[in-house]
C-alpha cells in the first residue's frame, strides 16, 4: 500500500521517521503540495469547486492512577478532508492516506455523494482568498517533550501522594497539531499550535480533591504546584459532612464556572435561533442576565488555543456577545449571515453540516475579587471545586444537572469550615449569570464538560441543590 | 496486513517487550442527516492505521501510526517499547496477565443488505420523505432526521500467536420533531433520542423502522406536549419504557461494574465506583427479579457490544453481572482478572480505532426480560407515570446517585394510560432503584438498544454499547425533582 508521508509515489512525503525521534509534522509548503494535489486532481475530475481541509495531529497522554503510570500512549495521523461543489451540490469525504490514488478515490465519493442529493439553493460559492491575522502558539519544548520527562515529573507527584498517605491519579499530555486549508478559489490558511495539560485526583480515602492546567506551553504551569493543591484539599475533603439540600451562596471556582457557562456557547449561532432552539431567541437586546456579565469571543486572546479561520476559510472576528448583561450580536457562517443580511464573523464550521456556527472562544470578563476574597465575604455558603456529568434539563430556561464532585466545603463566617457531601444541582444558567455577587480575574479555565475557556471564579447567590449523594 | 503486524510483533520482541499485541483497523463511515427539508450532512470518511501495545519492564507502551509501510511500523513498534520503559519509571509493579490461549479466526458480523450498496438517492429519499410528514404537523418548529453506517475492519496479533479477523457493519437511524412556543422547547423522537436506534445490522435496520409510519406521530407529540400539564413532584411508581430503562442499565449497573473504575484508573476522569471489591457476591444489587447480564456473544442479539473476540484476543462471553439481584460479576480484562480471583478475562478490551489503547468497555449489558405483558402491567398498575425515550442524564462520579429526565411521560391512573405529560423526570439512589423493580415485560417486549456515544479513557474513546430491556415497573422512586425549584 502507498503510504501517507513516505513513499516515492507519495504526493508529498519523503522524511523517514527513525525509531524513537519525536513525530515532525509536515511543513507548510508540503500542505500545499497535498492541497494542490486535490485540486488539480478535482478539476479533472469534474469538480466545479473544490475545498480541502487537512488535519494532522502528534499527541502524548501518560495517565496515572493509584501512584503510578498505567497507560502511556502516542499517536500521530493526518486526515485530509475534501468537498467538492458540482451543479449545485456539494459533500464531504475523508481519508487519511494521501497518496494520488487515495485522493481520486475520495474526490470521486465525495463527488457521487454530491450527485445524489436535490440542488440545495441555498449554497454559496467557495470564499475567495482572505487575510489572517498570525498567532504564534507553538512552543517548541512543549513539542519536545518526552515520555521520560513526563514519567518523572508523574513520578514526583505520585511520590507527594504516598507522603501524605494519599492515592495519585491522573493525565500529563503533550503535542502538537495543524490544520490547513485550500480551496479552487485561491483561498489558503495554515495554523499550527503546541498544547500540554496536566490534571491530577488526590484520594484520600473516602474523599478526594483535583486540580487541572491546560496551555500552549508546558512551561505555563507546575504540575507539582497542581499536585500540591489537590493533595491539600483531598486532606480538608475527608469527614464531610452531610446538609440538605436547597438554595446556596456558592463560590465557583473557575472550572465549576467554565463546565456550567460552556453550555452556552452554541445558543449564540445564528443558524440555532434560526432553528428555535436557542434559549436566546426573543431574548436579544433585553437584560438577560446581570450588568456585571459581559461575553465576547476572541480566537486572539493570550489565553485561548484554535486556529484564526473558520470551517470555510473566513477569519475569525472578535464578537461582543454580551455587554453588560444584554445578548447583543451573535455569530454567523458565511450562510446564516446571508439568511440574516450580516457579515460572515469566522465562526461556521466546515460544509455541509447543519448547525452552522458556534463561538468557540469565549472569553467572560473577570474582576477584581480573588476567590479568599470571595470567601471571607460569605457568612454561610458551599465552595465548589469542580462539577461533573452536566446536562441539559430544559432547553429554553437553560436548566442544567450536574453534581459536584472532588472538593465540595461549606464557608461559614468568612473561613472554609468543613468538607460537605456532594449534592446534585438543577439550576438555570440564565438566572446563575444574573445572581453574580462577585467575580475573580479571568483565567484560562480546563474542565471536563466544556472546551477550555477564559472565565472567572465566581460568587453566586441561590444555586439551587436538588438532592444529595452518598459521598 | 498480517506481514505488517508480524513486522511490529517482531520489532517490540527484538526491543525487549515481553508481551505485544498489534490491532490495524480500517473504518469506513457514511453520515446523511437532514434539518427542515433539506439535506444537512453528508459525508464519507475512512481511516487505516495501526496501534501497537507493548508490555516492557513490568509496564505499558502503545503508540499508533498511520504510516503504514515496514519502516514506519518497526519505527511506531519501537517507540511502544521505549514508552512502556518510561512508563516503568513509575511503576509500583509489574503489570500480570492472565493466561489466554491463541486463536486464529476470520469473522464477519451479520447482515442482510449492506448499505454502502444501497443508493443514496433512495437513502435520501426517505430521510426526506420523513422530514416531510413532520413538518405537516401544525407547531413543529424544526424537523432533523439522520442515518450512518459503520464498516470496521480489523486484523488483531498478539505475540502469543492470536491472527484474529474480524468485519463489523454498524447501522443507526432515527427522525426527531421540535416545537418552539412560547417559552418552551419540546422535543419528540423515534425511535430513540440521540440518533434514533444503532445495531450491528445492514440497512434492514433502516427498513424495519417505518419512518414514514411514526414520523406524523412523533410530531403530533412534539406540539402536543406544550398543553400537555407538567410533570408533578412526588414520591409514586414510575414505569420506564425500553430505550430508557436501557440507558439507566447504562449509568447504574455498566459503569459501575467496570474493574478499572473500581481499581481507580478512571479516577481522574470517569470516576470510581461503589461497586468496592468487597461487594462482590454479597451485595443485594436488586429485587429477586433483576438478572442482568453483559453478554457479546452474537446469540444475545445484533448489539453494538456484540463480537467475536475483544480487542485483547479474548473470546466473546456471557457473565452474570446480578443473578436474582445479587451482585455475581464484573467487566474485567486480561489484567484485572485476577484481582477478582479469576483465571480468564472476560473478555471486555475494546477500542475506538487503531489508534487508541484497548481499555474495559461495556459490552451488552442487558436486564433479561421478566414475565409481564405491557398491556397486563398497565392494567394491573393503579397510579404511575409511564416515561419514554431519554432527554437528559447525569449521575455521579462514584455511581450512587442519578437524574434522568424524558421527551414525554404518560399518566397512568386505573389500570389506564389516561393522559400526556411534559418534562418528566426522576432521580434515585441506584441500589435503591433496582430493589425497587416488581415487574419486567416479557421478551416480546424486550429490544436490544444501542447506545452510540459512551466516552471513557484519556485520550476519550467513543464506544457503542448494547442494552437489551423490556418496560419495568419501579415503586417509590422520586418523580419530578428535574424541575422543583425549592
Amino acid at each position: 500500500m502507498t503510504t501517507p508521508h513516505k513513499s516515492n509515489k507519495s504526493s508529498t512525503g519523503k522524511r523517514s521517521p527513525s525509531a524513537v525521534r519525536p513525530v515532525e509534522l509536515f511543513l507548510e509548503r508540503e500542505l500545499r503540495r497535498i492541497i494542490d494535489t486535490v485540486l488539480r486532481l478535482a478539476k479533472s475530475t469534474g469538480a466545479e469547486e473544490t475545498e480541502v481541509h487537512i488535519d494532522e495531529t502528534a499527541d502524548s497522554l501518560t495517565r496515572f492512577a493509584n501512584n503510578a503510570i498505567h497507560q502511556n500512549v502516542a499517536e500521530h495521523g493526518l486526515n485530509v478532508s475534501i468537498r467538492t461543489v458540482a451543479d449545485g451540490r456539494t459533500a464531504r469525504a475523508t481519508t487519511n492516506r494521501v497518496d494520488e490514488d487515495s485522493l481520486r478515490a475520495a474526490i470521486e465519493a465525495s463527488l457521487s455523494l454530491a450527485h445524489s442529493q436535490p440542488k440545495d439553493p441555498h449554497l454559496l460559492p467557495l470564499p475567495t482568498k482572505k487575510r489572517y491575522r498570525k498567532i504564534n502558539r507553538f512552543a517548541k519544548d512543549t513539542a519536545a517533550l518526552t515520555p521520560e520527562e513526563r514519567a518523572r515529573a508523574v513520578r514526583k507527584a505520585c511520590d507527594l501522594a504516598i507522603q501524605n498517605g494519599q492515592v495519585a491519579a491522573g493525565i500529563f499530555a503533550s503535542g502538537l497539531q495543524q490544520s490547513a486549508m485550500g480551496n479552487s478559489r485561491g483561498l489558503f490558511a495554515a495554523y499550527r499550535e503546541t498544547h500540554a495539560e496536566f490534571s491530577i485526583t488526590m484520594q484520600q480515602n473516602p474523599a478526594a480533591s483535583w486540580a487541572k492546567a491546560n496551555a500552549a506551553s508546558v512551561r505555563a504551569f507546575d504540575p507539582q504546584k497542581l499536585a500540591q493543591r489537590a493533595a491539600e484539599k483531598a486532606h480538608l475533603a475527608v469527614d464531610a459532612k452531610e446538609l440538605p439540600p436547597g438554595r446556596y451562596t456558592v463560590i465557583l471556582e473557575p472550572a465549576a464556572v467554565l463546565d456550567l457557562v460552556g453550555f452556552l456557547f452554541y445558543d449564540f449561532a445564528a443558524t440555532a435561533l434560526e432553528d428555535k432552539r436557542s434559549c436566546l431567541n426573543g431574548r436579544m437586546g433585553q437584560q438577560l442576565f446581570g450588568k456585571n456579565i459581559t461575553i465576547v469571543d476572541d480566537a486572539y486572546h493570550p489565553l485561548q488555543l484554535g486556529a484564526p479561520f473558520d470551517g470555510e476559510g473566513i477569519p475569525r472576528e472578535k464578537v461582543q456577545l454580551v455587554d453588560r448583561g444584554v445578548p447583543k450580536n451573535l455569530v454567523y457562517s458565511r450562510r446564516s449571515a446571508k439568511s440574516a443580511n450580516k457579515k460572515p464573523t469566522g465562526h461556521g464550521f466546515a460544509l455541509p453540516n447543519e448547525y452552522g456556527e458556534a463561538p468557540m472562544n469565549l472569553v467572560f470578563s473577570g474582576g477584581d475579587s480573588p476567590l479568599e476574597k470571595m470567601i471571607a465575604s460569605t457568612n454561610r455558603g458551599l465552595l465548589v471545586t469542580r462539577l461533573w456529568y452536566i446536562r441539559e434539563v430544559d432547553p429554553y430556561e437553560k436548566v442544567m444537572t450536574g453534581m459536584t464532585r472532588d472538593g465540595l466545603f461549606l464557608v461559614e463566617n468568612g473561613k472554609v469550615t468543613t468538607a460537605v457531601r456532594n449534592f446534585r444541582f438543577n439550576q438555570s444558567i440564565l438566572e446563575l449569570l444574573r445572581n453574580v455577587e462577585l467575580l475573580g480575574p479571568a483565567v484560562r479555565a480546563t474542565g471536563e464538560e466544556a472546551f477550555e475557556m477564559v472565565v472567572p471564579a465566581m460568587k453566586v447567590r441561590e444555586f439551587h441543590f436538588s438532592e444529595v449523594t452518598k459521598f | 496486513m498480517w506481514d505488517l503486524s508480524v513486522n511490529a510483533l517482531d520489532t517490540a520482541r527484538l526491543r525487549g517487550a515481553s508481551y505485544a499485541d498489534v490491532r490495524v483497523m480500517h473504518l469506513r463511515q457514511r453520515d446523511l442527516t437532514t434539518k427542515n427539508g433539506q439535506v444537512g450532512t453528508l459525508a464519507q470518511s475512512e481511516s487505516i492505521g495501526l496501534g501497537i501495545r507493548a508490555l516492557a519492564n513490568g509496564a505499558w507502551g502503545f503508540a499508533s501510526t498511520d504510516r503504514l509501510t515496514r519502516e514506519s511500523v518497526s519505527a511506531c513498534a519501537a517507540q511502544a517499547v521505549s514508552i512502556a520503559r518510561a512508563s516503568a519509571l513509575a511503576k509500583r509493579g509489574d503489570v500480570v496477565m492472565v493466561p489466554e490461549d491463541p486463536y486464529v479466526d476470520s469473522w464477519q458480523s451479520p447482515f442482510r443488505k449492506d448499505p454502502f450498496e444501497i443508493p443514496l438517492e433512495t437513502q435520501l429519499t426517505l430521510l426526506l420523505a420523513a422530514d416531510e410528514e413532520m413538518r405537516r404537523v401544525k407547531g413543529v418548529t424544526l424537523t432533523e432526521t439522520g442515518m450512518q453506517f459503520r464498516k470496521i475492519e480489523s486484523w488483531f496479533a498478539s505475540s502469543i500467536g492470536s491472527r484474529i479477523h474480524q468485519n463489523k457493519l454498524i447501522t443507526g437511524c432515527g427522525i426527531g420533531a421540535t416545537s418552539f412556543q412560547g417559552d418552551d422547547i419540546q422535543k419528540r423522537s423515534y425511535p430513540n433520542s440521540f440518533g434514533g436506534q444503532h445495531a450491528l445490522e445492514g440497512y434492514e435496520l433502516v427498513e424495519s423502522l417505518d419512518f414514514l409510519k411514526h414520523a406524523p406521530r412523533v410530531g403530533e407529540e412534539a406540539a402536543a406536549l406544550h398543553f400537555a400539564p407538567q410533570c408533578p413532584e412526588k414520591t409514586g411508581t414510575l414505569i420506564l419504557g425500553g430505550s430508557q430503562l436501557g440507558l439507566q442499565i447504562h449509568e447504574s449497573v455498566g459503569h459501575p461494574i467496570e474493574l478499572d473504575r473500581v481499581l481507580g484508573q478512571e479516577a481522574n476522569f470517569a470516576g470510581t465506583s461503589f461497586l468496592t471489591l468487597d461487594q462482590l457476591n454479597k451485595l443485594r444489587y436488586g429485587s429477586d427479579i433483576v438478572n442482568v447480564v453483559a453478554d457479546a456473544r452474537l446469540e444475545h442479539g445484533p448489539g453494538l457490544g456484540s463480537f467475536a473476540y475483544d480487542d485483547e484476543g479474548v473470546p466473546a462471553q456471557c457473565t452474570d453481572i446480578i443473578k436474582d439481584g445479587q451482585f455475581r460479576g464484573y467487566l474485567s480484562n486480561r489484567e484485572t482478572a485476577h484481582l477478582i480471583g479469576l483465571k480468564r478475562s472476560s473478555g471486555t478490551m475494546r477500542t475506538e480505532s487503531w489508534n487508541r489503547l484497548p481499555i474495559i468497555r461495556m459490552t451488552n449489558i442487558s436486564l433479561n426480560p421478566g414475565t409481564w405483558d405491557f398491556e397486563n402491567l398497565i392494567a394491573d398498575t393503579d397510579d404511575a407515570i409511564l416515561m419514554e425515550t431519554n432527554r437528559s442524564w447525569s449521575i455521579d462520579d462514584r455511581r450512587y446517585q442519578f437524574q434522568f429526565s424524558t421527551e414525554v411521560g404518560w399518566e397512568i391512573k386505573g389500570g389506564k394510560k389516561t393522559r400526556m405529560l411534559k418534562n418528566p423526570s426522576y432521580s434515585g439512589i441506584t441500589t435503591e432503584f433496582w430493589n425497587s423493580c416488581d415487574a419486567i415485560c416479557s421478551r416480546d417486549h424486550w429490544t436490544l438498544w444501542g447506545t452510540p456515544n459512551c466516552g471513557k479513557g484519556q485520550p476519550m474513546q467513543t464506544m457503542g454499547t448494547g442494552h437489551g430491556a423490556a418496560p419495568s415497573r419501579f415503586r417509590n422512586v422520586r418523580i419530578g425533582s428535574a424541575f422543583s425549584n425549592q
